[in-house]
C-alpha cells in the first residue's frame, strides 16, 4: 500500500524537524500552556461548530418552534411522514404487547430486561440487528462511584463541571445515584470486568474525573456490555420478542392522548406493521450519520435521529439539540479511515497536535470541545492546516513522540488496533504522524425526560442518546454507557409501573395517527413546501456517478 | 479574520468516498458481478462505491459489531479467505460475498439456576462442542485472529477461564460456525462460557456490594438533592475545590481530607 503522498511526506519533514526539541521540553514537563477559563469561553464561541451561525436555522414548527438547531436536524424535524395516515388501518393490529421498546442498543435492551422483570411482555423493534448501536463502539469504559474514596456526590460534581453547569439536575442525581447499581447489575449478569485478583474493580481516571471510577472490560467495554445484555434478552425470548430490520416510523397515540404503540416498517418486505402497546420506550440513539455541517462521524450506520423525528410530531420538546460533541481527533487520511476515532489515550501518552509548519498550537489534553475548537481555528482561520489530496483538512497528531518518550515499541503495545489500521495503508504511526480533524461523536441534546425517564406524553418513556439534559452541553468519557443503562432501567421500571395505572382504564380506546396529520398541516401553514421524508432510516453514500445513472426524477 | 480574506473551507465532507485524482481502478466481483472501484477502499466502501446501499451486512463500520463477516476468493485461486468488510481492503480480482446472517445454535439457559457444574452445564447445552474434530478451520476463518479451535479445546477440558479469556475479542460474526464440519456454533458457546466465568469464576467486588447497600438504603439521596438545588456559582466553587485522587494511588487506600460526603 502507498502510505502518504510525496507532498504529505514533504510536509512531515517539518514535524520531524521540531520533534527533538518538543520531546525534550515534554520530558521536562514543559507544555504548551493550557487555556484559562476565559480563553476557553472565547475559543468555544469563536470556533466550536455549535456556536457558529452558519449551517443552522430556526425550526418553523412544533414544540421548539423558533429555536435554532443544525440545518440537518431541522430538515428532519420539519420532515413529512413516510406514510399517509389515511391509508393506514389502525384496527388491523399486527402485534399487541405491554411495552414496546424502539431501538435495541444498550438503553433499549436494558429497558426491555427490566420491564420484563416487572411482569411485562415486551416487543423490541429495531432498524438493524439486535445490538447494532453506538453502545458497541464505546471503548473507554463506564463510570460508577463504588470505591471507598468516592461517592455519587463527587461523581455529580464531575458530571456538571464537565457539562459547563448546563445539565438537568434531577437527571444527574439519578445518573450518579444509580451508577453503582448498574455496575453491580452488570457484574451479576456475568460481565467480564477488569478486576484485581481479589475481585476489586480495576478503575482509572477519565478526562474531568476527580476520582478513579472508570470501569472497563478490555478496550471493548461497550461491546461486552451489549453482548451480555443481548444474550440475557435472548434467554427471555418468551417474554421479549425482538423484531429486527423493523424500524418504527411513527408513534401511535390513542383518543385519550396516551402513547399506545407505533407503526413499524419491514425494511425487507416493505410492509408496515401496527404495534399496539400500553407503554412505549424510545431508545433510538443519536444523529451522527446526519453528518452535521459535513463532519465525518464515529457513529454506527443506523445513527440517523429517527426517534427525535417521531416524538417531535407527537409534541415532545427537545433540549440542547444544538449541542454536538466533536471528538477532537478523527482520522482524515487515508480516505479509507475517515471518521475513525483516535482515542484520547494517544494524547495521554504524549502525542502533540502540530500544524503545517511543525509548530505546537495547543495543550493536547484540553476538554474535548476546547481541543476541537483549537484544531478548527488552526485550520480554518490561521490557514495552518494540512490539506489532503481530496481536499479534507487536518493537523498532525505526532504519534512518533510516544516512542521517543516511552521507548521503542510503545505504540504497538499500547495502541495495537490503531497501529494495524494504519499499517494496512502503508503508514507506520510509530514513525509517521497521523492526520486528524474533529469528528462528529455524540448528540448531547435530545428529547426532554424527567428523572423517571418519562416524557410529557403519557405512556412514552425514553433513554440514552436520544434524550437530552443528562450531560448538559458536554459529556465526559464513561458517562454515556452509564446513561443508557441507568435511564434504560428506569424507563423499563417506570413503564411497568405506568401499566398498573392504565390497567383499570376501559380498553378499546381508539388508536390514532391524528398527530401526524396535524403536524403536516402545521408544516403547510408554515409555508414548508417540499419537506423531506422522515425519519431517514438509512444514510446514503451512493456516489454521484451511480446516482447519475439512476435517472431519478428530482421529486419522486 | 480579516474581512477581505475569504473563509477557508474544507472541500470534502461527510463519509462518502472521494477517490484521489487519478486513483487506480481495480476490478472486484461483488457476488460474482464485476465492478471497477478505486484501489485501497475497504470492501464495504468499495461496495458502496459500486452503488449498493447497505441494509444488512453493515453495522458499526469500525470492526467491532460483527455485521459484515465476508468470504472471498481471488480469481484462479482455490483458497477461501475471510475478513470483516469494513476492515478488509478490496484487492484486484477479489470475488466477494458477505454473510449477513447465519443460523447458529443458541440454546436458552438461566444463568441464576445452573443445574450442575459449569462444565456439566456446557455439556448439556452444547454437546456438539465435545465432538470437535480439531480440524482448525474455525481458527483459520476467524477475522479477529482468535484461536477458536484452541478455546474449544479448553472448553472440552473444562478450563472455562481460559476459554473465556481466549474468546474475549469475539465480535460474533458467525464465520467460524459457518465453516465448522462438526456443526458447532463456537461463538454462542463462547458467549455462554464468558458469562459463566464473569458470574461464577471471577471473584466478586466486595466494595461494590457495600456501596450498593448504601445506595439502596437511600444514603446519597439527601446530598444529591442538595446539589440539585445549588446555583451554578455554588457548584463551580465545589467543583474547583475537589481533591483529585492521585494517578498512582493504591487501589482502595487513598482517602480525601473531607470524608463527609462519602
Amino acid at each position: 500500500m502507498s502510505g502518504y503522498t510525496p507532498e504529505l511526506k514533504e510536509l512531515i519533514k517539518n514535524v520531524e524537524a521540531t520533534r527533538p526539541q518538543r520531546v525534550e521540553r515534554a520530558r521536562k514537563n514543559q507544555h504548551f500552556p493550557a487555556m484559562t477559563m476565559d480563553q476557553r469561553k472565547e475559543w468555544l464561541s469563536k470556533y466550536h461548530p455549535d456556536y457558529k451561525p452558519d449551517g443552522r436555522r430556526a425550526v418553523k414548527v412544533g414544540p421548539n418552534k423558533g429555536e435554532t438547531f443544525p440545518e440537518e436536524v431541522v430538515n428532519l424535524l420539519e420532515s413529512k411522514s413516510r406514510i399517509n395516515p389515511k391509508n393506514i388501518d389502525l384496527a388491523k393490529i399486527d402485534y399487541e404487547t405491554d411495552v414496546l421498546v424502539i431501538g435495541a442498543g444498550g438503553a433499549g435492551t436494558a429497558a426491555a430486561l427490566i420491564a420484563q422483570e416487572n411482569g411485562c411482555k415486551v416487543i423490541v423493534a429495531t432498524k438493524l440487528r439486535h445490538g447494532d448501536s453506538n453502545t458497541v463502539m464505546a471503548e473507554g469504559g463506564i463510570q460508577g462511584a463504588d470505591q471507598e474514596c468516592d461517592s455519587p456526590y463527587y461523581h455529580y460534581l464531575d458530571v456538571v463541571g464537565g457539562g459547563h453547569f448546563s445539565n438537568q439536575p434531577d437527571l444527574v442525581a439519578g445518573l450518579t445515584n444509580d451508577a453503582p447499581l448498574v455496575i453491580y447489575w452488570l457484574e451479576s449478569l456475568g460481565l467480564m470486568f477488569d478486576k484485581h485478583h481479589d475481585g476489586r474493580m480495576l478503575v482509572r481516571h477519565g478526562g474531568g474525573t476527580c476520582r478513579k471510577r472508570m470501569h472497563s472490560a478490555g478496550d471493548m467495554t461497550g461491546a461486552e456490555i451489549m453482548r451480555v445484555l443481548r444474550d440475557e434478552a435472548r434467554n427471555r425470548s418468551e417474554d421479549i420478542k425482538v423484531l429486527e430490520f423493523s424500524p418504527a416510523v411513527e408513534l401511535i397515540l390513542n383518543a385519550d392522548g396516551r402513547c399506545s404503540g407505533a407503526v413499524l416498517y419491514n425494511l425487507e418486505t416493505k410492509e408496515y406493521y401496527i404495534v399496539k402497546a400500553k407503554a412505549v420506550v424510545m431508545a433510538t440513539g443519536g444523529f451522527g450519520r446526519l453528518h452535521i455541517q459535513g463532519f465525518p462521524t464515529t457513529n454506527h450506520y443506523g445513527a440517523t435521529a429517527d426517534g427525535i423525528v417521531m416524538v417531535y410530531r407527537a409534541g415532545v420538546k427537545m433540549k440542547d439539540l444544538d449541542s454536538t460533541q466533536y471528538h477532537p481527533t478523527g482520522v482524515v487520511y487515508p480516505e479509507q479511515n475517515i471518521g475513525l476515532l483516535i482515542t484520547e489515550k494517544v494524547r495521554g501518552l504524549g502525542s502533540q497536535l502540530i500544524n503545517i509548519n511543525g509548530e505546537e498550537f495547543c495543550f493536547p489534553l484540553e476538554p474535548r470541545d476546547i481541543e476541537s475548537s483549537c484544531i478548527i481555528k488552526e485550520c480554518l482561520e490561521k490557514g495552518k492546516g494540512i490539506t489532503t489530496p481530496v481536499g479534507r483538512m487536518g493537523v498532525w497528531l505526532d504519534s512518533p513522540m510516544i516512542e521517543a518518550l516511552h521507548g521503542e515499541g510503545t505504540v504497538r503495545k499500547e495502541l495495537p488496533a490503531k497501529y494495524i489500521q494504519f499499517k494496512r495503508y502503508g503508514i507506520d504511526i510509530s514513525k509517521e504522524p497521523m492526520l486528524v480533524y474533529p469528528t462528529l461523536h455524540y448528540q448531547n441534546g435530545g428529547m426532554m425526560i424527567n428523572d423517571n425517564a418519562g416524557t410529557t406524553l403519557p405512556g412514552l418513556y425514553a433513554a440514552g442518546e436520544v434524550t437530552g439534559g443528562v450531560h448538559g452541553r458536554n459529556r465526559l468519557m464513561g458517562n454515556s454507557l452509564l446513561d443508557i443503562l441507568v435511564f434504560g432501567r428506569r424507563a423499563g421500571m417506570n413503564a411497568a409501573e405506568y401499566l398498573k395505572t392504565v390497567k383499570g382504564q376501559k380498553s378499546g380506546v381508539k388508536l390514532t395517527l391524528e398527530h401526524v396529520e396535524k403536524f403536516e398541516k402545521e408544516l403547510a401553514m408554515a409555508g414548508i413546501k417540499e419537506p423531506v421524508v422522515g425519519p431517514m432510516i438509512l444514510p446514503e453514500y451512493t456516489p454521484d456517478h451511480v446516482k447519475a445513472r439512476q435517472y431519478l426524477s428530482p421529486n419522486p | 479574520m480579516a474581512k477581505d480574506k475569504k473563509p477557508i473551507k474544507p472541500l470534502a465532507t461527510g463519509d462518502k468516498t472521494i477517490p484521489p485524482e487519478g486513483a487506480k481502478m481495480i476490478p472486484i466481483y461483488i457476488m460474482g458481478r464485476e465492478y471497477m472501484v478505486p484501489e485501497t477502499l475497504t470492501i464495504m466502501k468499495a461496495t458502496e462505491y459500486a452503488g449498493y446501499q447497505y441494509m444488512r451486512g453493515c453495522g458499526c463500520r469500525g470492526g467491532i459489531c460483527g455485521a459484515c463477516g465476508t468470504f472471498y476468493r481471488f480469481l484462479g485461486d482455490y483458497k477461501l479467505k475471510t475478513g470483516l468488510a469494513c476492515q478488509t481492503v478490496a484487492q484486484p480480482n477479489m470475488v466477494i460475498t458477505q454473510l449477513p446472517f447465519f443460523p447458529s445454535n443458541r440454546p436458552d439457559y438461566d444463568l441464576e439456576k445452573m443445574e450442575g457444574s459449569p462444565h456439566e452445564e456446557l455439556r448439556r447445552l452444547y454437546p456438539e462442542v465435545f465432538k470437535c474434530v480439531g480440524c482448525g478451520t474455525c481458527t483459520r476463518t476467524c477475522p479477529m485472529d482468535i484461536d477458536v479451535m484452541d478455546y474449544i479445546a479448553l472448553m472440552k477440558r473444562g478450563d472455562l477461564k481460559g476459554a473465556a479469556i481466549k474468546s474475549f475479542d469475539c465480535v460474533m460474526c458467525g464465520l467460524c460456525a459457518a465453516r465448522c464440519p462438526a456443526q458447532i456454533s463456537q461463538f454462542t458457546a463462547a458467549m455462554f462460557v464468558r458469562r459463566i466465568y464473569g458470574k461464577y469464576i471471577l471473584p466478586t467486588a466486595e466494595h461494590l456490594k457495600k456501596r450498593v447497600e448504601a445506595v439502596k438504603s437511600g444514603k446519597y439521596l439527601k446530598m444529591l438533592d442538595e446539589l440539585t438545588k445549588k446555583s451554578a456559582d455554588e457548584l463551580k466553587k465545589l467543583y474547583t475545590e475537589r481533591e483529585r485522587e492521585p494517578d498512582m494511588a493504591e487501589p482502595g487506600k487513598w482517602m480525601p481530607k473531607d470524608i463527609s460526603h462519602l
